[in-house]
C-alpha cells in the first residue's frame, strides 16, 4: 500500500499543515528576534540557532547520540517493566491493590532528591540515567496497559471457557491482543516524556563530563552565555522526540492493523 | 439425555444486596440430536439456562445432567485482530493443534457454511450475517455434542434472519448436534425446533411443550405452522399473567 505513489502523495500532502504552521511560527520568532531589540543571549533568532548549529555540529552531534542512546534505552526499559507490572497487576488483583498506590506515589518524587542515590548504587554510567527515565515513563505505561487489560468484553471470557480455554490461553488470545492499542497509546505517552525524561536525567545525577548528553550541554550552555547553542540543542531534542512519536506511529500500524482499520472506518 | 434439567431454580444476588429470583422449578430435557427451542419474554431467564447448561454458572436448587456445551451468543464476538478462518479455528488452537493444521480444518467447513473465498478477510470487512456463520463455524469446531444459541440472530435484519434461519436448518440437517436454542421470536421457534419449550415470566418455568411434527424445509406461511405459532403465543400470553 505504502509503495503506491498516490498513497505516498497523500501522506505527504497530510504533513502540509505542520509544515506550514511550524514555518509561520519560525517566521514570527525570527521578526520579534530581529527586531524587537530582545538580546541574543535571552533569544536568540532561528537564523543563529541554525548557524551556531552548523558550526558546532560535531558537538552536538556527539551529545545527541549520548541523549538518544539514553532514550531509547530507558523507554525500553520503561515499556518492559510496564508492561510486566500491568500484566501481573491485572492478573493478581492482590499485586494490584499492593502497587497501584506506590506506582502513583512515585510519579511525585522529585528526580534530584534520588539522583546521588542511584549514582551511589550504579556508578557514573549510563544505567542510573535509564532508571531516572524509566520512573518518568513507565507510568502511563502501567495505567494505559492495565486499563486495558481490563476492557476486554465481558461476555468473551465465558465463550473462551465454554471453549475449554485456560486462564492463560483466554489472556493470550483475548485479553492481551485486545489491550494492545491501549498499550501503545500509553507508549507514545511514554515516548513524549521520554525526551524530558533523559534531560531530567542527566542534569539530576551527578556526572563526570561537562558535556555529556544535550541536556547537560543545554544547562551548560544556558549558563555560560552560549544561548544560541542552548537552543540549537533543543532544537535537536524536538526534532528527534517528534521523529520517535511517528516511528511508533508507524510500529502501530504494524502491530495492530485491525484497530487501524476500524479508526479509519470511522473517519 | 443430552440435556436433562431437573426441578431448578437459581437466584442472583444484586449489588445491593437484592435477590433476583430467575428460574424457579425448571424442567427442561433434550434427547440427542433434537434441536430444543426456548421462547419467552424477555428477562424470564433464558441466558440464566443456557449458563447453567454450559457450566458457567451452578444451580442454587435442582439438578443438571448435560452433554459437553458450547455457547454462541446473539454477539458474534469474533476477535477483531484474527481472520475469520482463524477466529473459526479458536477451539481448535485452545485445544492445542498447531496453527496450520487448524485453518485447514476450519477452511474446510468455510465452503460448506457458504463463506468460501472470505478465509482471510477479518471480521471488519464481514457482513452481519456472515459473521454470525463464523461464528457458528466455531461453534460447530470445538467439536461439542451440545451446541447452546443464544438469540444467535437476534441482531440481525429480518431479511437476513430468515436467510440464516434457512442455512441453519440446513448445516444441521448435514451435521446433527443436540441444540438448545433460546429466542424470543416464537416464529424463529417453530422454523426450526423439534420442540418448543415455553418459559413462563421471571422466575422463569416451562409452562408449555409444543411438538413440532412438521417436516423440513419449513415455510413461515405453512398453515401447520402459523397453527403451532398461535398456540405458543397463547401459552406465552397465559404464562405472562402471574
Amino acid at each position: 500500500m505504502s509503495g503506491r505513489p498516490g498513497a505516498r502523495f497523500a501522506r505527504a500532502r497530510r504533513a502540509v499543515p505542520a509544515v506550514v504552521l511550524a514555518g509561520a511560527l519560525l517566521a514570527a520568532w525570527e521578526l520579534y528576534a530581529d527586531f524587537s531589540g530582545v538580546q541574543e543571549d535571552l533569544l536568540p533568532a532561528p537564523h543563529a540557532v541554525a548557524s551556531s548549529l552548523w558550526s558546532n555540529g560535531a558537538l552536538v552531534w556527539h551529545n545527541f547520540t549520548v541523549t538518544a542512546e539514553q532514550v531509547v534505552l530507558g523507554l525500553g526499559l520503561a515499556l518492559a517493566s510496564g508492561f510486566a507490572l500491568a500484566i501481573a497487576m491485572h492478573l493478581f488483583p492482590l499485586v494490584r491493590r499492593a502497587v497501584y498506590p506506590l506506582a502513583v506515589g512515585s510519579q511525585a518524587v522529585p528526580i534530584p532528591v534520588i539522583g546521588v542515590l542511584l549514582v551511589f548504587w550504579w556508578g557514573f554510567g549510563i544505567f542510573p540515567k535509564l532508571v531516572v527515565i524509566a520512573l518518568i515513563c513507565f507510568f502511563p505505561v502501567v495505567v494505559a496497559t492495565v486499563d486495558g487489560l481490563a476492557a476486554v468484553d465481558p461476555e468473551q471470557p465465558k465463550l473462551l471457557r465454554t471453549l475449554d480455554a485456560s486462564r492463560w490461553q483466554a489472556f493470550r488470545f483475548a485479553e492481551l491482543p485486545a489491550a494492545l492499542p491501549a498499550a501503545l497509546s500509553g507508549a507514545r505517552i511514554a515516548l513524549a516524556v521520554g525526551v524530558i525524561g533523559a534531560f531530567i536525567a542527566e542534569t539530576s545525577t551527578p556526572s563526570t563530563a561537562a558535556y555529556a548528553g544535550l541536556g547537560r550541554e543545554i544547562i551548560t550552555d544556558a549558563g555560560g552565555f552560549q544561548t544560541p547553542r542552548a537552543y540549537a540543542a533543543t532544537a535537536v531534542l524536538v526534532a528527534f522526540a517528534v521523529a520517535c512519536f511517528y516511528a511508533l506511529a508507524l510500529a502501530e500500524r504494524m502491530l495492530i492493523p485491525w484497530n487501524v482499520h476500524t479508526r479509519g472506518e470511522k473517519r | 439425555m443430552a440435556v436433562a434439567v431437573a426441578d431448578v431454580s437459581h437466584v442472583y444476588h444484586g449489588r445491593d444486596g437484592a435477590e433476583v429470583r430467575a428460574l424457579d422449578g425448571l424442567w427442561l430435557h433434550a434427547a440427542p440430536g433434537e434441536l430444543v427451542a426456548v421462547v419467552g419474554p424477555s428477562g424470564c431467564g433464558k441466558s440464566t439456562l443456557l449458563e447453567l447448561i454450559c457450566k458457567l454458572q451452578t444451580p442454587d436448587a435442582g439438578t443438571l445432567r448435560c452433554a459437553p456445551a458450547v455457547l454462541m451468543a446473539q454477539r458474534d464476538l469474533l476477535l477483531p485482530w484474527l481472520s475469520a478462518v482463524d477466529n473459526a479455528a479458536l477451539a481448535l488452537r485452545i485445544a492445542g493443534k498447531p496453527r496450520a493444521e487448524a485453518r485447514a480444518c476450519a477452511a474446510a467447513l468455510f465452503a460448506e457454511l457458504g463463506l468460501d473465498g472470505f478465509q482471510r478477510a477479518r471480521p471488519h470487512e464481514l457482513s452481519g450475517g456472515m459473521r454470525q456463520r463464523v461464528a457458528f463455524a466455531r461453534t460447530l469446531l470445538s467439536g461439542k455434542p451440545l451446541l447452546c444459541l443464544d438469540e444467535p440472530f437476534g441482531a440481525l435484519d429480518a431479511i437476513t434472519r430468515g436467510e440464516m434461519q434457512d442455512w441453519l436448518a440446513s448445516t444441521l440437517a448435514r451435521d446433527p448436534r443436540t441444540v438448545v436454542l433460546v429466542t424470543h421470536d416464537v416464529e424463529e421457534a417453530i422454523l426450526l425446533g423439534d420442540r418448543v419449550a415455553v418459559l413462563s415470566h421471571r422466575p422463569g418455568h416451562v409452562v408449555a411443550e409444543l411438538q413440532v411434527q412438521l417436516a423440513r424445509p419449513r415455510a413461515r406461511t405453512d398453515p401447520d405452522v402459523l397453527a403451532l405459532r398461535e398456540q405458543a403465543l397463547g401459552a406465552l400470553g397465559a404464562g405472562g399473567r402471574r
